[in-house]
């Protein structure tokens, strides 16, 4: 841990994450201080500037004047500081919202992928036979799987009804979606590098020495396996969390992650498409809240990587 | 050696019969919904609904509707989009595979030319500004969103600078076939190129680095050194030689990943109309029997790609043809 406190760079990118946190977390008291609703259309909306009463939707002077164009950014906090998108909504605010919404999917993706992949890697390295062969054909067939068409199968088919599994029922929504989506197509990223430290830990001599002292197996996996892991899992955390933004933002952006008129940082990009040419810092601005807050968690990444387990390949970045 | 691979062989069919399994469960037998409503699409009539029951043997064993899926897909090819009514999907399908292939290719191109040259001008340079700023580069190239990346180019090339000297030769958006308007074709996938290859560029240059200096601390490098080679030729000859095994395998899974569907995202922010973007539209349209081919389709180029991976390691790695 010292020698990560001492990375200048990591250290500073863990306090930029740290910063845009709470930021987002302060989503809701930023609209209430500006007066706005993020979530709803307010296409009639009017706010002053030095004085003079502007609508937020201003009917277009190009072409034959039809039609009516967002304000653009008017750089002042708390009115329409990056403009409005065209449902007359203040982007600012649904940009902290839509942070919010993209680093909850990511963390929980993130939790899930590391639960679930360690109950597999533990199951499959340390029992070994025919429980290995058949979790890790269904690691491979996982891993082989394209993640973005995974993602539009598994999201075509729950996102338009829902799903009902017995007394749980998920509507279609729901955050838990895109959640469970991103959380099930990285399960191989992370299991087979577990597994395969269980499997050299399962032969090391205290291992063996538990087992032949009779030791119970759930013990030896709690008490002796699971914390020597647990370096591994730890400098995943940051890597999962930056190529699961990147994943959450792209399924939004493809319409199948966070669901209108909820916002997240892929969803603005899209909402900004349409006015990339006239009005381009609704997209531009989500997508630099990307760049900067990946940015920060890879370079956050490599530092405890080095730092905690320097010899380990672990590198995450394709998507 | 055959041994390994045909190991290897019976693996890949392994991985294709769990893929159409998974794909048929998730779209057949997810729990909560009617099957046939989702195939047919929006606001389809009863008798779509009985033509799409009958179609695909809803009445008959689930082993049964595999096989007739399988068989739609690929055997008589004769899968139909009941949302465009009589649309054959194979076809549709295999149109797109030039453009996709158009774009994968040329993106590697790229990829593989700048990752190497950053890689190894990184390397040479380890512990310099020149590393620092190369390595920090490729660390934006992979935190970028590839379609964000997209749509800033388009921004600029379309429309904010279309009108200067710099991006006045940028076609609007769209594919133009090689073999009618190979000028055309070359232009329009110039930016789609870029866009695609920087993400990769960035990972394979820092990838590339970190294996130069992994294998610099190696033996034989030291037995070079005391020969008296030049720093540049034992850096060239001896310490890239085995980085580039690496480099290598992780080239033919990418390739495999992006024609297989992940080149989504860029195919969608420029308009070409390739696997991806045909998945995407019927995703728009929720026209299932055309995802259910993309699908199929390019896991199974996916698994044939990373084994074709795999058999050329065994085919030159000296000690696996052994072992």
């Amino acid at each position: 841990m010292r020698r990560l406190a001492r990375d200048r760079a990591a250290m500073a990118a863990l306090v930029l994450f740290a910063v845009i946190v709470i930021m987002c977390l302060l989503a809701p008291v930023y609209a209430a201080w500006a007066g706005v609703e993020p979530f709803k259309s307010t296409l009639d909306a009017v706010i002053t500037i030095d004085g003079q009463d502007v609508p937020v939707m201003e009917q277009s002077t190009e072409g034959l004047g039809l039609g009516y164009n967002p304000i653009g950014p008017t750089w002042r906090l708390g009115s329409y500081f990056l403009g409005a998108d065209n449902q007359g909504r203040d982007v600012m605010a649904r940009l902290l919202y839509g942070g919010l919404n993209s680093l909850v999917i990511a963390g929980s993706a993130t939790i899930v992928t590391l639960v679930l992949a360690t109950a597999l890697g533990l199951a499959a390295g340390f029992f070994g036979g025919i429980v290995d062969t058949v979790l890790s054909r269904i690691l491979d067939i996982l891993w082989a799987f394209p993640v973005y068409l995974l993602a539009i199968s598994l999201s075509i088919v729950l996102i338009a009804q829902g799903v009902q599994i017995g007394p749980i029922t998920i509507e279609s929504g729901s955050l838990s979606l895109p959640i469970f989506i991103i959380g099930i197509v990285y399960i191989p990223y992370v299991a087979r590098p577990v597994r395969g430290q269980v499997l050299s830990l399962r032969e090391s001599e205290f291992v063996l020495a538990a087992i032949g002292l009779g030791v119970p197996s759930h013990r030896i996996l709690y008490r002796d396996i699971l914390p020597n892991v647990s370096t591994t899992l730890i400098v995943f955390v940051p890597l999962m969390m930056a190529l699961n933004m990147l994943t959450e933002s792209a399924l939004s952006f493809l319409s199948i992650g966070v669901q209108p008129p909820n916002a997240s940082w892929g969803t603005i990009i899209l909402d900004g498409q349409g006015l990339l040419y006239s009005r381009p810092m609704v997209a531009l601005a989500p997508g630099l809240a990307i760049v900067i807050t990946v940015l920060a968690l890879n370079v956050f990444g490599d530092g405890l990587r080095d730092a905690l387990d320097p010899r380990s390949k672990i590198r995450i970045g394709r998507g | 050696m055959i041994f390994a691979l045909l190991r290897r062989f019976g693996q890949m069919i392994f991985v294709m019969f769990g893929i159409s399994v998974l794909v048929f469960l998730i779209f057949f037998a997810t729990p909560g919904a009617d099957p046939a409503a989702r195939i047919a699409g929006r606001n389809a009539s009863p008798e779509i609904l009985e033509a799409v029951r009958k179609s695909f043997g809803f009445d008959q064993p689930i082993y049964v509707q595999y096989l007739t899926m399988m068989k739609k897909i690929f055997i008589t090819g004769d899968l139909t989009s009941f949302v465009n009514r009589g649309w054959k999907v194979v076809p549709a399908v295999l149109d797109t595979v030039p453009v996709t292939l158009s774009l994968v290719i040329g993106a590697a191109v790229l990829w593989v030319v700048f990752g190497l040259l950053i890689g190894v001008a990184a390397a040479a340079a380890r512990g310099t500004w020149l590393d620092k700023l190369l390595m920090v580069l490729g660390l934006i190239g992979i935190s970028m969103p590839v379609y964000w990346l997209g749509e800033v180019m388009n921004l600029v090339s379309q429309s904010r600078y279309h009108d200067t000297w710099m991006f006045s030769w940028v076609p609007p958006l769209g594919y133009k076939t090689f073999s009618t308007d190979p000028k055309g074709w070359f232009l329009t996938l110039v930016i789609p190129w870029i866009t695609l290859s920087i993400l990769y560029i960035g990972l394979y240059g820092r990838v590339l680095r970190a294996a130069i200096i992994e294998s610099l601390q190696e033996d034989y490098i030291r037995t070079a050194r005391a020969k008296g080679l030049s720093e540049t030729r034992i850096l060239l000859r001896h310490a890239l030689r085995t980085s580039l095994i690496s480099f290598a395998t992780l080239f033919g899974l990418d390739f495999g990943a992006l024609v297989g569907g992940s080149a989504l995202l860029t195919e969608v922010v420029f308009g070409l109309q390739g696997v991806g973007k045909l998945t995407y539209d019927a995703l728009l349209n929720l026209d299932l029997p055309i995802i259910m081919a993309t699908v199929m389709y390019a896991s199974f180029f996916v698994v044939m790609a990373n084994a074709l991976v795999d058999i050329v390691y065994i085919l030159l790695d000296p000690r696996v043809r052994t072992g």
